[in-house]
């Protein structure tokens, strides 16, 4: 067995026996079936020792996004990203393979590529000056006629590449358990509606605009709930709704309008929903203006062309907001955005979001900007709706705190009806049913 | 518009001190209206370059005339969460300078430091404006207000709930 995971089952067990926590992952989860209820116990969101425990058993072990092909297009194209507390360089190498290492020299451990993205043929370590080709190999040492033999084309001595690296539709993902299943059986069902998003481009999606870098005080599960949850939309965010009316001439409705949850295998949800706003690919909406009416149906109309008037349909007009366990949430509605969340600490977490667009569409002045406009009217930090999202969650994280004297989160609607409607909560008790089977499977290893 | 003629940095500085006195007292209505009738707030993303389009990158706020009134509008609503109850904020601003005119518009550069608590945390914001100001019927206006964040990203503060 190796040892980081016996050092994590000597520390399980010892906060186990210890009781200075009353944390038993059997008992996070309470469901009640025959009075319909669902309950999160509120240490879920604050404990220390579960938080080490969800980087082992979930994050060390799921696949995990880290980054784009569009943003490594070129040979020598690199990013450095940060995903589940390692620091990472994706980077292609001159061959154009994509590479994924871990961002740590060799020698003494100090961090090497400081840059956040950019173009190289090596990465010079400041230290000492160890130097290493963008395919990870160690092309160069600070002194080498006192190493020994053979010391140079050592498998340690290179950037060590992370076991697993692969890529779904331009979304590159990564595993830190070399044992992990493939990512499309990862994905699951999720696979449908990535498809659904990325066959909005006629050829490949790209990154537009940039990032937006931000954080909230509050435990990362929070934006995995939120993110499929619809039926805070309306009281939450009002006044990104009376903008959006003001916009288009009447405020938006949701009357009439239907929505679904899916469950996807391995954790993985998706809301799928009518929309009473517009889409970039293909729902015109009147704030928009009338002359760019015209371009999204022709948008639509290439769509029909391409898949169908049934499928060209729910591609264009509905809105999707998908979950990949356990952080990656990507919202394909008036903007197409992928978040990604880091989990901090148990009470934080860093969040990083990017926008898509179709290549087709990126040299299209209007249609970017009516993307990049929709995107932090509503999800940017100093949008309409997103600080309020973050009020909402760091106000959770602050009443968890109470946990003792108010100890469970309620998930129960829809639980009695069976319905797995947009607006009840069927996606959250999935994630949390998957959260916790993961996190007793690993410890199911030391019976 | 007439040539202006050439403001004091005194004069400067009492607009721009009024301004941030007036955000600090949350008198947005009286704020919105230093602006000239098209007019621009921005507040570029921190890890951009600040000078690039609203159109083609990202930023963290990049109001027109029509959203900076829909801004003004939401932040008096009980239902902006973020910001009911209103956070305290104190504005300091200062290394004002006219760093040039063209045309009717004075490029009048400032530093800040803002500061804003709310449920026992404090949060600072700070960076450098960019104001283009005009005079309009012998009256100071705001064209353009850019304010660019000195911080790598909004981390720790998160959001940018208030009018920096
Ligand atoms: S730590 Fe990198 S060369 Fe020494
Ligand atoms: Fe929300």
């Amino acid at each position: 067995m190796p040892s980081w995971r016996t050092a994590w089952l000597i520390n399980y067990f010892l906060w186990q026996a210890s009781g200075e926590t009353d944390v038993d992952i059997s008992e996070i989860i309470s469901i009640d079936t025959d009075r319909s209820r669902f309950k999160v116990h509120r240490s879920g969101y604050v404990n220390q020792d579960l938080f080490a425990a969800e980087r082992d058993a979930i994050f060390n072990k799921s696949w995990l996004y880290v980054g784009h092909e569009s943003e490594i297009v070129t040979a020598g194209d690199f990013v450095t990203r940060r995903v589940a507390g390692r620091d990472l360089v994706l980077a292609r190498d001159s061959q154009g393979a994509v590479r994924c290492f871990h961002n740590v020299c060799p020698h003494r451990g100090a961090k090497i590529v400081r840059e956040k993205s950019g173009n190289a043929r090596s990465f010079t370590c400041i230290y000492h000056a160890w130097k290493f080709s963008n395919a990870g190999k160690l092309i160069g040492l600070n002194g080498p006629e006192t190493y020994p033999p053979g010391f140079r084309q050592d498998p340690q001595h290179q950037l060590q590449p992370v076991p697993l690296l692969d890529a779904y539709r331009g979304l590159i993902f990564i595993n830190y358990d070399s044992g992990a299943v493939s990512l499309t059986e990862y994905l699951a069902g999720a696979k449908e509606y990535l498809d659904l998003i990325m066959d909005q481009a006629q050829e490949r999606m790209v990154l537009i605009g940039g990032v937006q870098e931000y954080a909230m005080r509050a435990n990362w599960k929070l934006l995995a709930e939120n993110a499929v949850d619809v039926f805070h939309l309306q009281p939450l965010h009002p006044t990104y709704f009376d903008m959006i009316g003001a916009l288009s001439g009447s405020t938006p409705s949701f009357k009439g309008l239907t929505g679904e949850a899916h469950y996807l295998g391995n954790g993985h949800t998706v809301v799928e929903m009518d929309t009473p706003a517009g889409r970039p690919i293909a729902k015109w909406m009147p704030g928009w203006g009338e002359e760019s009416k015209a371009s999204i149906e022709r948008v639509y109309a290439d769509l029909v062309r391409r898949f169908g008037e049934e499928r060209a349909f729910r591609i264009a007009n509905r809105n999707r907001n998908l979950v990949l366990f356990p952080n990656l949430v990507i919202n394909d509605h008036i903007s197409l955005t992928i978040r990604c969340t880091e989990p901090v600490a148990p009470d934080a977490m860093d969040v990083t979001v990017w926008g898509l667009a179709p290549e087709e569409e990126a040299g299209n002045e209007v249609a970017v900007k009516r993307r990049l406009t929709s995107f932090i009217e509503f999800l940017g930090p100093g949008g309409f709706a997103t600080p309020d999202d973050i009020e909402a969650l760091e106000l959770c994280q602050k009443g968890f705190a109470s946990l003792q004297g108010a100890p469970w989160n309620d998930f129960s609607k829809g639980m009695a009806s069976n319905t797995t409607s947009w607006m009840d909560e069927g996606q959250m008790r999935y994630f949390w049913v998957e959260w916790r089977d993961r996190l007793l499977r690993n410890c199911e290893v030391a019976a | 518009m007439s040539t202006p003629e050439t403001p004091s940095r005194a004069e400067i500085e009492d607009f721009i001190f009024h301004e941030a006195e007036l955000l600090d007292a949350w008198n947005l209505t009286e704020w919105r209206a230093l602006f000239t009738e098209e007019c621009r707030y921005l507040v570029p993303t921190p890890s951009a370059d600040p000078y690039a389009s609203p159109d083609s990158t990202l930023h963290i706020i990049a109001d027109d005339a029509f959203l900076l009134t829909e801004r003004v509008k939401r932040l008096g609503k009980r239902t902006a969460h973020a910001e009911f109850p209103h956070s305290k904020t104190q504005r300091l601003v200062s290394n004002v300078r006219i760093a040039a005119s063209s045309g009717d518009e004075i490029h009048v550069r400032s530093v800040f430091a803002t500061f804003r608590s709310r449920h026992g945390r404090v949060d600072t914001y700070y960076g450098r404006h960019e104001h283009i100001l005009v005079r309009e019927a012998g009256a100071l206006k705001i064209r353009q207000k850019r304010s660019i964040l000195g911080m790598e990203a909004l981390r720790p503060q998160g959001s940018l709930s208030i009018i920096v």
